[in-house]
């Protein structure tokens, strides 16, 4: 104990008690949520585009889309799996689910939708790449079913809306850390997928029709504004909850969580959010691909944050 | 039946007899507690006084570790406890992001959750928990609190408006109370945890959740072939060649 502090007469200080556990969840439920968010966004924002346009004005969506969620999925699924300390029991939650938990409902919904995204990708892929694979028997199968990609197109959409945010219901679950309200993390969560979903097509949006690629601008600009402006009311004031203003007073003053998250605002919010309006007036596309590059760094930061903070402060 | 467990703060005076006996009885591995004693200085010298309150886990009537564990790990006995099943616990650290109480611990050894049962075991067998046998003053009161002759129920009764839970706010609906507490000794917030509280070392929070030396690929295979650092469980202490007797004889054969 530092001798040198003034403690108050009123103030009680431990004096004796055992080390407390520091981060419980820490980058890899990060990297988890960010990567789900892409996975889930991409389609959610493919739908979008699709019901807008027509299919010849974004010539790689078909293949691009699923590839993308597919990979983003599979990286929030290893995450998920290497983040648990029994990893070889996660079969468990298949063989002894309980049904109260997010995690669980979660885990069957998300290993759903990985499958059918699974489905789209090898037939998307096997359609725009005629002559991959033209021997292969299961290539073959899947290439005479290609209408089925249409037919399951709709279902993985409904299926993203709960994959995003079942998260934010797990955050609830969570009671123990007040300053995730569910209300505000699953807007949230859905705010992350739109402005992940459409920075991803920004990148490889090079030769789609001028009309789309504004639909993807607005949509980032949209998505980060909102997202922004609900930080700041979480940021500044939800002091409602006891627990809340202390988690919240613990960050205002300073510190590395302070100064991530406010890097994490300028790089996926501030930032983009002016390139893209900008690229509304006139179309920058290098600066809208360093917009959308510093959304994925400022998401990421400001997940990590986000969900690090209340766990710094002692329950007991 | 619901058992219940209270402690009347008044009696404590910081043995922490609880804390070993719960220690021994269940194996607990080093750098975790099912059941620890806090103390707490409030007010300035001379003007002071000391707290002591035991914190162990709740066992809620509305227990959010058990509505968030994915595989049933953590479940309700029908005396109320709230019990838990290491074999099925995949160690996603759900529960203890749930727990209001910082009450649930990942156990270095077995890599799984774990926290107070109340002695589920003892209790089966028709014995008071550990920590209420060893407490010499008889502050830990355990029984069940659904039966108004038992003398927790009583206890509970002869102390109206002196009895509390931790959080009423959280609306876990606790079976464990403190008598003779106050928002100082019950209120994590409301004293300050200052840097080097620990009486013998400066470490104020865990760098590690689970077994440290476990590296993430060990987690997929310890289950299979085995950890590395087996020979550090507590159960291999007991069968350890004891050289501090050895040494004590030539010590004496010395002379001295």
């Amino acid at each position: 104990m530092d001798h040198g502090t003034v403690i108050e007469a009123t103030k009680a200080v431990v004096t004796l008690d055992v080390a407390l556990p520091g981060i419980i969840w820490g980058w890899m439920i990060t990297l988890n949520m960010w990567a789900k968010s892409i996975g889930t966004g991409v389609i959610l924002i493919g739908a979008f585009l699709l019901y807008r346009h027509k299919k010849e004005e974004m010539p790689n969506l078909r293949w691009m889309m699923p590839l993308i969620s597919f990979i983003a999925l599979n990286v929030f699924l290893l995450f998920t799996l290497l983040d648990l300390h029994q990893p070889l029991r996660m079969v468990n939650i298949f063989l002894h689910p309980h049904w109260t938990s997010a995690i669980t409902v979660g885990a069957w919904m998300a290993s759903l939708f990985t499958g059918l995204v699974t489905v789209m990708l090898a037939i998307g892929a096997l359609d725009a790449f005629p002559d991959f694979a033209r021997q292969n028997g299961l290539a073959k199968t899947l290439r005479g079913k290609s209408a089925l990609y249409e037919k399951i197109f709709p279902f993985v959409v409904v299926l993203a809306l709960p994959v995003t945010m079942y998260t934010a219901i797990i955050m609830a679950e969570a009671s123990a850390r007040e300053l995730w309200a569910a209300p505000a993390e699953l807007v949230q969560m859905l705010f992350a997928a739109l402005m992940v979903g459409s920075a991803s097509f920004i990148l490889v949006s090079e030769k789609w029709s001028a009309e789309a690629r504004r639909d993807l601008t607005l949509i980032l600009a949209l998505s980060v504004a909102f997202s922004f402006i609900m930080y700041m009311g979480e940021y500044f004031f939800s002091f409602k909850a006891a627990e809340v203003e202390a988690t919240l007073a613990y960050v205002h003053s300073g510190g590395s969580y302070n100064t991530q998250f406010w890097a994490a605002m300028v790089l996926g919010y501030i930032i983009p959010f002016f390139i893209a309006m900008g690229s509304l007036k006139v179309e920058n596309r290098t600066m809208l691909k360093f917009a959308a590059v510093t959304t994925f760094i400022g998401l990421y930061l400001a997940k990590s944050t986000w969900l690090e903070i209340p766990q710094m402060i002692p329950l007991s | 039946m619901k058992l219940g467990f209270l402690v009347d703060l008044n009696l404590c005076m910081g043995c922490k007899g609880c804390e070993i006996a719960c220690k021994v009885e269940n194996e607990v591995p080093l750098s975790s507690w099912r059941l620890r004693v806090k103390y707490i200085d409030i007010g300035t010298f001379p003007d002071n006084s000391r707290s002591f309150t035991p914190l162990r886990c709740n066992h809620c009537e509305n227990a959010p570790c058990e509505r968030i564990c994915p595989v049933s790990a953590l479940h309700y006995l029908d005396n109320g406890i709230v019990n838990i099943d290491s074999s099925r616990c995949i160690g996603c650290a759900g529960c203890m992001m749930a727990c209001p109480y910082g009450a649930i611990y990942m156990d270095p050894e077995s890599n799984t959750a774990d926290k107070c049962t109340y002695c589920a075991h003892r209790i089966e067998s028709g014995m008071m928990p550990a920590c209420v046998v060893a407490c010499p003053v008889e502050a830990n009161i355990f029984g069940d609190v659904e039966d108004e002759k038992s003398f927790i129920s009583r206890y509970i009764m002869e102390h109206q408006g002196d009895v509390q839970v931790r959080k009423p706010e959280k609306h876990t609906n606790p079976k464990h109370y403190y008598v003779g507490g106050g928002n100082q000794t019950l209120n994590p917030l409301a004293h300050e945890r200052i840097e080097g509280y620990g009486l013998f070392n400066n470490i104020t929070h865990l760098e590690t959740l689970g077994d440290s030396h476990h590296s993430i690929l060990e987690r997929f295979t310890a289950p299979i072939f085995g950890g590395h650092n087996d020979h550090l469980k507590n159960e291999s202490f007991v069968d350890m060649p004891n050289d501090a007797d050895e040494s004590h004889e030539s010590h004496e054969e010395g002379g001295h």
